[in-house]
Parts: C-alpha cells; sequence; structure tokens
C-alpha cells in the first residue's frame, strides 16, 4: 500500500507577469515533503520564475504581478506569511555559486546572525558545512576568504549558508551549470542525502541530473506545466508528446 | 597620404595635445614654488601676520582652512551618505525621484559665489550664526554634498545586486542587507569620493567670503560662532589688499595652500588604491 504524501507547497491557478508579459500561465501543482521535485523544460519556460516565487525573490522586481495562490503548509505566502519569516522557511540555491566576499565561516554564519542568533554559532557552523558535504575540505581554514574556493566547493559552501537558517525547503536554481561534472556529483550527492531532512525543488537544464537525482520530475513549457509524474514514468512513458520531444532531445 | 603618414600625424597631434593640457599646470607650480620656497620657514608656518599682514606668518589662516575642511565633511558625510542610500537603495524610480537625481547633479555644477551668497542669507543673516566658522563649515558642507552623494550612489550601484539577492534569500531585513552586505563593499568608493570632494572645496574663496572669513585675525578661534582667518581668502586679500607686501609671501601662502589641497587628494587616491586592494570580486 502506497503511504499518501504530504504536500508541502501547493500552486493554485498560479499566474507571472513581468510587466505585460505572461511568464507562468495557469500553474495547479503539488509538491510533497522530503521530496527531490525536478523541474525541466526549455530556456523562458517559466521554471526559475517559479521557483523564485517561493520565497518572493520577485518581488525584488518591480515589474512583477502574480495571481492566484501559493501555499506553504496551507497557509498563503503573500497573505499569511511575514517575508522574512517565509524567507527563513524556504532558502534557495543560485544558478552560480554566490559567496559574500567574507570569510567562509562569515558566509554561513550570516543568515543566523541576522535572525539575532549570537551564540552557538560555532555548530551551527559546523553542522552546516558537514551537512553540504564541504566540511573537511574547509575545517582549517574556515576564516579565509570564501573567493578562495574553487567553484564546487564554493557552490556547496552556499548550500551550507543555507541550510544554516534551518529552511524546510531548498530551492536549487539550475546549481550545477557552472561546475564541471565532479563537483556536479558532489552537489548531487549532497542533495540526495538532504531530501531526508528537506524538501528539494531542483530547476535544471540538466535533464540527465533530473533522472538521476529527482523522485518526480515536472515539464514546464512556455510558462505551461505540461507534464508531471515519477520519474520513472517521466523517463520511461511521459504521456505529452512534447515531453517525448524535449527529453529525446528534439528541441528546446 | 599613405597609413604610416597619418599614423605618425595622429600621435603627433594627440601628443601636442596631451602636453598642451598638462602645461598650464606644471607651469603654474614651478611658478609658485620658484617664487614662494623662500618664504616657507618654521616662523611663516606657525606664527600670525604681523605688520599689516606684510611679515610674519599664516598661522591661523592654516589652522582656520583646517577647521573648515573637517567642519564641512562632518556634517556633509554623514548626511550625503545616508541621502544616498536613501536615493539608491529606497527611493522607487519615478519623475520625483528622477528629477530630485538630476537636481542633486546639476547642483555640482551650481558657481560657487552662489552657495556663498545662498550660506550669507540662511546661515549668517536669518539663522543668525552671524559671520562665524559654523556658518562657513555649512556653507561648504552644503557645497560638497551634491558629489559625496553622487559618490555613494555610484558606489553602492557598483555593489554587484546579486550580493543584496544572497542576504535578503537569507531572510535578511532589507536594512541588515544594506548595512552588511552592502554598504562595507561601498565604502572604499564612498570614502575616496569624500576625500576627493574635500580637497575641491578646500581651495574654495567665495562661499566662505561673507560666511566666516576674517580679514585679519592673528588668534585662533575659540568658539564655533568665531570668525576664522583661511587660506583661500588670506591669499585673495594679500595679494589684492595689501600694498608693498613682498612676493614671497604671497607665493609662499599659494604654495602652502597648493599643498594643502594637493595632499589632501594625494591621501585620497592613496586610500583608493589601497582600499581597491582589499577588495576580493
Amino acid at each position: 500500500m502506497v503511504e499518501t504524501p504530504k504536500v508541502k507547497i501547493q500552486a493554485n491557478n498560479f499566474n507571472v507577469f513581468f510587466g505585460k508579459n505572461q511568464v507562468v500561465k495557469s500553474l495547479n501543482m503539488e509538491v510533497y515533503s522530503n521530496e527531490i521535485l525536478g523541474i525541466i523544460g526549455p530556456a523562458n519556460s517559466g521554471k526559475t520564475t517559479f521557483l523564485k516565487t517561493l520565497n518572493r525573490l520577485n518581488d525584488l522586481d518591480d515589474d512583477f504581478r502574480m495571481e492566484g495562490s501559493i501555499l506553504l503548509d496551507g497557509r498563503d505566502i503573500n497573505s499569511q506569511f511575514d517575508v522574512i519569516d517565509l524567507r527563513k522557511k524556504v532558502s534557495i540555491i543560485f544558478a552560480m555559486p554566490l559567496p559574500l566576499p567574507i570569510s567562509i565561516f562569515d558566509n554561513v554564519a550570516y543568515g543566523p546572525k541576522m535572525h539575532g542568533i549570537k551564540k552557538g554559532l560555532d555548530e551551527i557552523v559546523e553542522r552546516s558545512l558537514k551537512a553540504a558535504y564541504i566540511w573537511e575540505e574547509v575545517k582549517d581554514r574556515l576564516h579565509e576568504s570564501a573567493l578562495n574556493l574553487s567553484g564546487g566547493q564554493q557552490q556547496r559552501l552556499c548550500i551550507a549558508r543555507s541550510l544554516a537558517i534551518e529552511p524546510e525547503v531548498v530551492l536549487f536554481d539550475e546549481p550545477c551549470s557552472g561546475l564541471d561534472p565532479i563537483s556536479t556529483a558532489k552537489v548531487e550527492e549532497a542533495m540526495m542525502e538532504l531530501k531526508k531532512k528537506y524538501t528539494i525543488i531542483l530547476v535544471t537544464n540538466n535533464v540527465k541530473q533530473a533522472a538521476r537525482v529527482s523522485d518526480r520530475v515536472a515539464f514546464f513549457l512556455m510558462g505551461e506545466l505540461i507534464e508531471l509524474d515519477s520519474t520513472e514514468k517521466m523517463f520511461t512513458n511521459p504521456s505529452n508528446k512534447k515531453t517525448i520531444d524535449y527529453i529525446s532531445g528534439r528541441f528546446g | 597620404m599613405n597609413s604610416r603618414v597619418s599614423q605618425k600625424i595622429a600621435f603627433t597631434v594627440l601628443f601636442l595635445s596631451a602636453l598642451v593640457t598638462i602645461l598650464p599646470v606644471l607651469l603654474i607650480i614651478v611658478v609658485i614654488v620658484k617664487n614662494g620656497i623662500s618664504a616657507i620657514s618654521w616662523e611663516f608656518l606657525t606664527a600670525a601676520p604681523t605688520n599689516g599682514m606684510r611679515s610674519g606668518g599664516i598661522f591661523p589662516a592654516i589652522v582656520g582652512t583646517f577647521y573648515l575642511a573637517l567642519g564641512a565633511t562632518a556634517i556633509s558625510l554623514p548626511l550625503g551618505v545616508m541621502g544616498g542610500i536613501y536615493l539608491s537603495e529606497y527611493s522607487k524610480d519615478n519623475m520625483f525621484t528622477r528629477i530630485l537625481k538630476l537636481g542633486i547633479v546639476n547642483l555640482a555644477g551650481v558657481p560657487s559665489i552662489v552657495y556663498g551668497l545662498f550660506g550669507l542669507s540662511l546661515f549668517v543673516i536669518y539663522l543668525k550664526f552671524g559671520v562665524s566658522l559654523i556658518s562657513g563649515c555649512l556653507t561648504l558642507a552644503i557645497m560638497e554634498l551634491p558629489s559625496i552623494i553622487t559618490a555613494t550612489q555610484a558606489a553602492l550601484h557598483s555593489v554587484p545586486r546579486s550580493f543584496r539577492e544572497v542576504s535578503l534569500s537569507l531572510g535578511a531585513t532589507k536594512w541588515q542587507t544594506i548595512r552588511h552586505s552592502v554598504l562595507p563593499h561601498a565604502l572604499p568608493g564612498i570614502i575616496t569620493g569624500a576625500v576627493l570632494s574635500n580637497a575641491r572645496i578646500t581651495g574654495e574663496t567665495a562661499p566662505i567670503l561673507f560666511t566666516v572669513a576674517a580679514f585679519y585675525l592673528p588668534h585662533l578661534p575659540s568658539s564655533v560662532l568665531d570668525q576664522v582667518m583661511a587660506l583661500p581668502y588670506h591669499l585673495y586679500v594679500i595679494s589684492t589688499q595689501i600694498p608693498g607686501i613682498s612676493k614671497s609671501t604671497t607665493y609662499g601662502t599659494a604654495l602652502v595652500l597648493i599643498v594643502f589641497t594637493l595632499s589632501l587628494n594625494l591621501f585620497g587616491i592613496i586610500l583608493r588604491t589601497y582600499l581597491r586592494r582589499q577588495k576580493k570580486w
């Protein structure tokens, strides 16, 4: 018997506009607790826009406008959450590794410090770096600049920094697009481990990556959700012709 | 005309243009140093003027200019930086703020005598501060503000947008983001801008003419409501109002003024080079 998964995030008739352009069109979908949901699709398909809406980073853009609703644990992220509290629960890893130009330690401690945590920072930093599989590589040089790390290390540092605020959902926005295969493997390994504790949404241009790490995969095209199903079904027997075309590399 | 000849002509014309631009500056410095160096002595730098300013030193004017530069910056730096932060980080991009920003840029081009008259009417007369150190500092501060605001905005603008996104995405508030992730990285640019604009106003005569400068005041100010002597005005006075003054005294005063502002400039440039090296991205 299959256990009914717990819904973590729910999008209801969700639309996004930038100025006059509609970039996400009447999206209805659910993300389950402790799964890795992969989102694939060609450029301009609305994947990243959807992702950035989930912790309201799109609010920074004056042209941004949305309709419909997104619920996190059943609460509307716009009307029933303070934006700061929302971002503590939903953290994001950007496409490029973006360490702040401060020490490794200060990068990881940044979030907790901003939330007023002064005690136990050492433990938080160590725990977060371990969870992102980078502790062994940096434990002897925590007070060196984060910019001295390699690209792959920087990205795992950014993961550690996100985990330090103890989020519930971690968003990955093409986290491996600038990384070599070995670094990519390490980031993926970290992700697989993370889903035990967190809900993960992974936007990726790399279809194979989605196949490797996701539990379920959503295919976006031109702002619409074309298909959403288990990874196995999506890659062996998708029901939509467009999905077949994209996955087999016929467009996009 | 073949390409080699045109290349030579272009080089010559460009070289001469560069030479012509730099020549007057060099000449000014050479003439001032040549005529003024003989006046420079310990007494000249540390004593008050005597004998109707024909002999003695220029100490009160040096101190006055120092106070004015310090006071003006102490007022305009915090104000300008805060204004710059507001305009760059908080204000919405609409007609009003665009006009405001345009106005600030244009204020930097207002003739200094206009600032002087403004200071006279607002601080000296209307606010009854009288001709005093405080009126002079405020007038110079207002003159310095536009360039500090502009430097602040430019420095904030040069901080990558991604720093802000990262900070906000970690649940920091907007103010925390500015305070911890933007301002520290903009500080080199802001400080350099402030030092350089300070060097510029230090040499100004018009803004202090009616607001603070004393014709002859051999003692140092004891409160902010006192008048002070100042180098640029003192130079103006001794070159136009004092008959029979020795040439070396006039040029010596000019030399001190130039060294004063050039060292401020130099300090700004060294500071900028140093802080840029600290910059890690």
